[in-house]
């Protein structure tokens, strides 16, 4: 007779939570650079991240790059010989999503050390967001901005919410980014009467509801924990990723705000990570645009679907005023728009305490939010 | 004009369109409509399709008004209207013989015609008043 099978009970941890490491995160300038390239600029951060790591490109043996046209050439360049290398497609939920290609290489053994590349020159190429040919362009319906105005203004009609309440989104983070130097937009602060005046884009939606555009490039690396324990810098440990994707929107702005998929991230995440919301002190969001903010604090459960403007009003995204902190480096919005990276590049900063002005007191805990047709949520601790 | 996506399995939307009907490729399992027009059905992934006389009606699910340019034959403001289509599916278009002052989510929407223009002809929507 056959043994009775052996299945995980609903109490087996997450395999993967706590089993690997950021060692290392390397940043470019971010600005406007038309005498460099994604090849230039990501060398420059991931020199960066091997320094801050204690690395040399000779330990690197996974590499992932992204919006840089070509892995190959980039080893290349970099001198890298992997066992495990891609490149993967470019938009902005790529971040997350190359995150968990790394953290399974990792523990599957594919690769010990894995470094991901991000570059982006779309500020000197002049990359336009809209135009071109898609499902619906023969109407004049193009960008991302658009299909975040749709959904705004449905969300305003159905919950009673208003443009005024995305005011308090763009003040944070512009707020934040004027307490980092590195920030495109530091030095220059907007009041939310600035964002209710400045020039509309697509209607809802004004101009400082938009992310930036501007180049740079981010670099992280990431090993086991238990090689992070051996190398400079105090290992943050990724203790939770959980995605759930959704493609049944016919060619259509999501018609959920992505609450459906959120939700699914949201019953995952926690669990895996061992420990919920109470124990996270600030927060990494995907702002394209300041609904997506919305969507996500929604989507996530930090308060009920429709409350989201209620929620952010008094500055409860604002360091040193509210409970959550969020993007705190200033987000797409006022930062730079480094699609993911830079925010999660953020949260580990904090994790290590080098934030400065920008610093969460006791920050133990951070979570990202990706709300997209790839929903994701990551949740980084203290090593 | 920038061209709309004419493949294989949307070319029988774009010809009724030309003759000022108004189409949708439905699921022969579910009975369900669906759009974009597809080699098989989205409810069910099986190539059971047939294309059905859409009443052309549904309610305005939201809109926007562009302010930027982002094609030269669409000089701002123009409005773009999504609409939750009677049989299932949304449809975005623009608004035709009305000001985007006069949208109001929820409100009954219909397909009209634009004239001929390099060979396509573009539905349309209206308010039904």
């Amino acid at each position: 007779m056959l043994p009775p099978m052996r299945t995980p009970g609903i109490s087996t941890p997450w395999p993967l939570r706590d089993k690997v490491a950021f060692v290392g995160i390397g940043t470019s300038a971010f600005g406007s650079f038309p005498d460099n390239d994604t090849y230039g600029l990501g060398a420059e951060a991931l020199n960066r991240a091997l320094d801050d790591a204690g690395l040399s490109v000779r330990d690197i043996d996974g590499l992932i790059v992204n919006r840089i046209p070509s892995y190959e050439r980039f080893a290349e360049m970099m001198g890298i010989s992997p066992q495990f290398c891609l490149l993967t497609e470019s938009p902005g939920r790529f971040s997350g999503v190359s995150l968990a290609l790394a953290m399974q290489a990792v523990v599957t053994g594919a690769a010990e050390v894995v470094a991901l590349v991000y570059g982006n020159n779309g500020r000197s190429v002049r990359v336009r967001y809209g135009g071109g040919d898609s499902q619906w362009s023969a109407w004049g319906m193009t960008s991302p901005g658009a299909i975040h105005a749709m959904m705004w203004r449905r969300h305003m009609h159905l919950y009673g919410t208003t443009h005024a309440d995305l005011g308090w989104v763009a003040e944070a983070f512009r707020d934040h980014a004027c307490r980092n130097p590195d920030a495109v937009m530091y030095g220059r602060p907007i009041t939310r009467e600035d964002h209710a005046t400045a020039r509309p884009i697509c209607e809802p939606l004004r101009l400082l509801d938009y992310c930036l555009i501007n180049d740079g490039a981010v670099a992280w690396i990431v090993t086991s924990a238990e090689r992070a324990r051996d190398l400079r810098r105090p290992p943050v440990l990724i203790s939770a990723y959980a995605r759930q994707d959704c493609f049944r929107y016919g060619s259509a702005p999501p018609t959920d705000f992505w609450q459906e998929s959120l939700g699914a991230v949201r019953r995952l995440i926690y669990t895996r990570a061992g420990f919920g919301p109470e124990d996270i002190q600030g927060l990494g969001i995907y702002d394209n645009f300041t609904p997506t903010v919305m969507f996500s604090l929604e989507g996530m459960g930090f308060c009920a679907p429709g409350e989201s403007g209620d929620f952010v009003k008094g500055g409860t995204l604002r360091l040193g005023q509210g409970r959550w902190p969020t993007n705190t480096s200033g987000g797409h919005l006022s930062n730079s728009y480094m699609q993911g990276w830079e925010i999660i590049a953020e949260c580990v900063r904090q994790l290590r305490g080098e934030c400065g002005a920008r610093q969460i007191p006791n920050c133990q805990a951070m979570q990202y939010i990706c709300a997209t047709n790839i929903a994701q949520s990551i949740i980084l601790r203290r090593g | 004009m920038p061209a709309p996506v004419i493949d294989v399995w949307s070319r029988p939307f774009w010809q009724a369109a030309r003759e000022r009907r108004f189409i949708l490729p439905r699921c022969r399992d579910s009975g369900r409509c669906f759009f974009p027009p597809a080699p098989v059905s989205p409810f069910t992934g099986r190539p059971h399709v047939e294309w059905v006389e859409a009443a052309g009606e549904g309610s305005l699910w939201s809109f926007v008004v562009f302010h930027q340019t982002y094609f030269d034959d669409f000089p701002p403001p123009y409005a773009v209207v999504m609409v939750e289509l009677d049989e299932g599916p949304m449809f975005l278009a623009n608004l035709r013989g009305a000001d985007p002052s006069e949208l109001s989510i929820g409100q009954r929407m219909r397909i009209v015609f634009d004239e001929e223009r390099n060979g396509i002809v573009l539905p349309q929507f209206e308010i039904v008043r």
